[in-house]
């Protein structure tokens, strides 16, 4: 259960609504500003944020978001019942994508997003069944 | 240079937010693929693209990116341009192409590279 002196919230990421992709994100940042959190983790958070919720639309038909933000860092949950990720180490090789030609046309699927994800928060885990779902939970510390 | 300088150089019209014409543009990304505008971008202050949908304006406000140049005249809908203004996001149109509108900017001297590595 979350601290008394934790904040929490949640997004519904829309499924195949492209151009919904990064409401959440703007969300939290602005609420991050807010809060007055440091540039720099803002900047971090939103970026993984985004990438995470353009996955979502693009390979799991959306999904949902839960945050969790405390006085040492911000933990996100990202859960999704689409596919699942067949291998994790490949998927984590920047450039490689599985997402079609008419997502590469919407400017994005070119491989960056989980390295991105990867690279923006200071822990990553991933968790995901084929065929069931992926559970990706960020951290972020601030 | 400003953004008002650009606009003069490209004979760019002016789309969105055009009280902050005169901000000082120190460093440009062009890219149509947002994916390496978000993997690779470093304090950019604008983006020139030939991607011409709403995911433009959200890169450029979750980056903090407060000018964007769309080319080739790709004339960006209604609520792309509402949600620039909510975002106080200074939009510009250019008739160039990327790479005369990349040239242009580039030949000035005023702009470095936004990315990461540049």
């Amino acid at each position: 259960m979350a601290a008394s002196n934790t904040i929490t919230l949640h997004y519904d990421v829309p499924n195949d609504d492209f151009t919904r992709a990064g409401e959440a994100s703007s969300d939290l940042k602005s609420k991050l500003k807010q809060m007055g959190v440091d540039p720099g983790a803002i900047r971090k958070v939103a970026i993984a944020l985004y990438e995470a919720e353009i996955n979502m639309i693009i390979h799991a038909n959306g999904g949902t978001i839960d945050v969790e933000i405390s006085e040492t860092g911000l933990k996100i949950v990202l859960k999704d019942v689409g596919p699942g990720i067949n291998d994790i180490t490949q998927a984590l090789q920047a450039g490689f994508s599985t997402a079609l030609e008419q997502i590469r046309i919407l400017g994005f699927g070119a491989g960056m997003g989980l390295p991105n994800m990867l690279k923006n928060t200071d822990d990553m885990i991933i968790d995901s069944i084929v065929g069931v779902g992926t559970t990706i939970t960020l951290f972020i510390n601030m | 240079m400003t953004a008002a300088d650009i606009q003069k150089l490209l004979n760019a019209k002016i789309l969105a937010c055009e009280e902050k014409i005169d901000m000082e543009i120190t460093s440009a990304f062009a890219s149509d693929m947002m994916s390496d505008c978000l993997a690779f971008a470093k304090d950019v202050s604008v983006l020139i693209t030939g991607l011409c949908n709403p995911q433009v304006m959200r890169t450029a406000e979750l980056l903090d990116i407060e000018c964007i140049i769309f080319i080739k005249g790709k004339e960006p809908t209604d609520s792309m341009i509402e949600l620039a203004k909510n975002n106080g996001i200074c939009v510009l149109l250019s008739e160039y192409c990327l790479f005369e509108t990349c040239g242009i900017l580039f030949k000035t001297g005023e702009l470095r590279g936004a990315s990461r590595g540049c």
